[in-house]
């Protein structure tokens, strides 16, 4: 078990340094980061002193242990852009990411689990039907067209909710939330709607299909000759024994809600890093991309080493495949 | 059971006929394609994506005017709304947006575009992903390793992140005055290095337990070069899989140059793809031209929905767990 921690978390430090050796490349090799600086009329004298003040001359693996060192620091350089720290630029704008995520995480959840079991259980009903082909539907659409809909439906025509922003938010520390005003929650239904749709239905689907597998198994048709109630069967025996891998998959997935929110604040111009990330992009803002580059790595590559191992911990099966050397 | 027994049982097919009809017995008695005369939401599917791409095939016979000709663009015509509603006008059938460009023209054309970088773009991925899985699972050792260990890095994260990254580090590596062509270019690029992984995956799978098989051992033994042995026989027998990957790759891929269009990083205003058309037309929402989005963003759940409801039923259809 150690060992097998052992080498998940040296995967991860090798997932980390590949990403790191990307990200530097980017940084440096991808456009000049003194013609993004400075203005047409520069003279090239002044170009070669930014050239030299921002270490741009020394050697490759110089500049590249420079950049590990400051990474490693959460020194991420400054953005052309903003003329200012990336890491304070993040550092702004994460609270906001991680909040909306979190939350359209647990909306997902919360439906997802419902809407499965009730196809599962009831999957000749025509609501079960009418929920699957909405599901379909809710795989196809694309995040920004949902986004679209829904600001024309709620913020258009029925005016009900802010179509941008975060609405009010209270600081606390350094976090800022959204959560305990009532306009900064009401800026929070419709993003939140949109990035947690396509998870809902990935879960829904999910449970359904790892129900209807587990239904037919031994030991539910052992409870049923038990006598069981059929609740008990459906919620104490079968429920319990999909969440497992709906878990997994949902905290596996934690990391791509981050990234999907890219496409979720732009639609809603929600201030978090998928906005300040995009505007990077189409700035070749290079500092700032290598920078989200990096963090969201890291958010990534930890979320799957602490999946991997609650898993083993959890499943005791997998345990025993491991230790015998898989 | 007993007529396995008789030997005039195979007498019972009809041997009389042409090949050909013999060969068109064979299609309907096949498998797939039965399951597809029995499935109506299948055909409505293939009938739409079929309708789609002769839409976007004939797209300059069709429409009424070359949306990207500024010639051809009357300002007075702007904002004019659909043909069914009171202001509508002839012959701009869905309505024109700001440039007095007609949406329908401009969605026609603009479905080539979308169409053309999903396949080339899947095309791209299900190249680089069968060459390299058939590299890894029929060579095996360190290389297999190292391009699975790519894809393990690789598969954790979101293909749109890394559309979107490689997107942005080659334009700016190229420059930022980039044509039309090699936009298209650049994103087929990004797409296609952000999907390989699956088709990788898949086809080393089915390539390690072919690899195994007699045929490949005789083909060994006969000393045929490896490349022949790969590409002739064995990937042949490792294609099914791939079709499928293909065909719900197709949705992604048209979805993910949609977003990266609508995020202002794929095609160009003057080349606009349906995402592109999107991101337009989402600027009018607040000033009451809901047409401008609503018929390109129509436009595109109808082709992705029917695309996935294909890939899905192919899924099950070839799926012999199902049947």
């Amino acid at each position: 078990m150690l060992a097998f921690t052992l080498r998940r978390a040296l995967q991860a430090v090798g997932v980390m340094i590949a990403v790191g050796i990307i990200s530097f490349v980017m940084f440096r090799f991808a456009g000049d980061p003194v013609n993004q600086l400075v203005s047409i009329d520069t003279s090239a004298a002044q170009r070669a002193e930014i050239r030299k003040s921002l270490g741009l001359d020394d050697p490759v693996l110089v500049q590249f242990a420079r950049y590990f060192a400051d990474a490693a620091q959460f020194k991420f350089g400054v953005s052309y852009q903003f003329r200012q720290p990336v890491a304070q630029l993040l550092k702004e704008r994460m609270p906001a990411t991680l909040e909306l995520a979190s939350v359209a995480t647990v909306l997902a959840m919360t439906f997802g689990i419902m809407i499965g079991v009730y196809t599962a259980l009831r999957r000749n009903s025509w609501l079960a039907g009418v929920l699957q082909a909405i599901s379909l539907i809710g795989i196809s659409l694309p995040t920004f067209l949902i986004g679209i809909l829904l600001i024309y439906l709620f913020a258009v025509v029925l005016g009900w909710l802010p179509s941008f922003g975060r609405g009010d938010v209270v600081r606390i520390g350094w976090w800022t939330t959204g959560l305990l005003t009532v306009s900064g929650l009401k800026a929070l239904i419709m993003p939140s709607i949109t990035l947690g749709l396509f998870q809902m239905t990935l879960i829904m689907r999910l449970v359904r299909a790892e129900m209807l597998e587990v239904l037919r198994t031994d030991y539910i048709r052992f409870a049923r000759a038990r006598g069981l109630t059929t609740r008990a069967i459906h919620f104490g025996h079968a429920l319990k024994n999909t969440l497992v891998p709906v878990i997994t998959v949902a905290g596996l997935q934690f990391g791509s809600v981050i990234a999907f929110a890219i496409i979720t604040e732009t639609v809603f111009q929600w201030p978090g890093m998928g906005l300040l990330f995009v505007q990077a992009v189409q700035s070749v803002d290079i500092p700032i991309m290598a920078a989200y580059l990096l963090v969201v790595s890291l958010i990534f590559v930890t979320i799957n080493l602490v999946v991997d191992i609650l898993y083993t911990i959890v499943d005791p099966r997998l345990h025993h495949t491991i230790s015998r050397g898989a | 059971m007993t007529d396995a027994f008789v030997p005039n049982a195979v007498d019972k097919e009809p041997l009389a006929g042409s090949w050909s009809d013999r060969v068109s017995a064979r299609v309907a008695a096949n498998d797939v394609f039965y399951a597809f005369r029995t499935s109506p939401l299948a055909i409505v599917a293939a009938a739409v994506v079929l309708t789609f791409f002769l839409l976007a095939l004939f797209a300059s016979q069709l429409a009424v005017q070359n949306p990207f000709d500024p010639a051809q663009l009357e300002l007075i015509n702007s904002r004019i709304a659909p043909l069914w509603t009171a202001d509508g006008q002839r012959p701009f059938l869905l309505g024109t947006d700001e440039q007095g460009r007609d949406l329908l023209s401009a969605i026609l054309y603009g479905l080539r575009v979308s169409l053309l970088v999903g396949v080339l773009g899947v095309g791209f991925a299900a190249t680089l992903g069968i060459v390299l899985g058939l590299i890894a699972g029929y060579v095996g050792g360190w290389i297999d390793s190292l391009i699975m260990r790519i894809a393990d890095v690789q598969l954790t994260f979101p293909a749109i992140l890394i559309a979107l990254l490689i997107d942005g580090v080659v334009k700016s590596a190229l420059g930022n005055k980039l044509d039309e062509r090699t936009m298209l270019a650049v994103l087929v690029f990004a797409i296609g290095l952000s999907f390989w992984v699956q088709y990788a995956r898949t086809v080393r799978g089915s390539v390690m337990v072919e690899k195994t098989k007699d045929y490949v051992a005789a083909a060994q033994l006969i000393g045929l070069p490896a490349h022949k042995i790969m590409l002739r026989h064995v990937l042949p027998n490792a294609m099914g899989p791939v079709l499928v990957i293909a065909t719900i790759n197709l949705a992604l891929a048209i979805i993910t140059e949609a977003t990266l269009s609508f995020l202002g990083s794929g095609m160009p205003d003057t080349m606009p793809s349906l995402g592109t058309l999107i991101r337009i037309g989402n600027n009018y929402l607040f000033s009451g031209e809901w047409w401008v989005v609503a018929f390109p963003g129509f436009a595109l759940a109808a082709l992705i929905l029917s695309i996935n409801l294909l890939g899905d039923w192919l899924r099950d259809a070839l799926n012999p767990r199902l049947r």
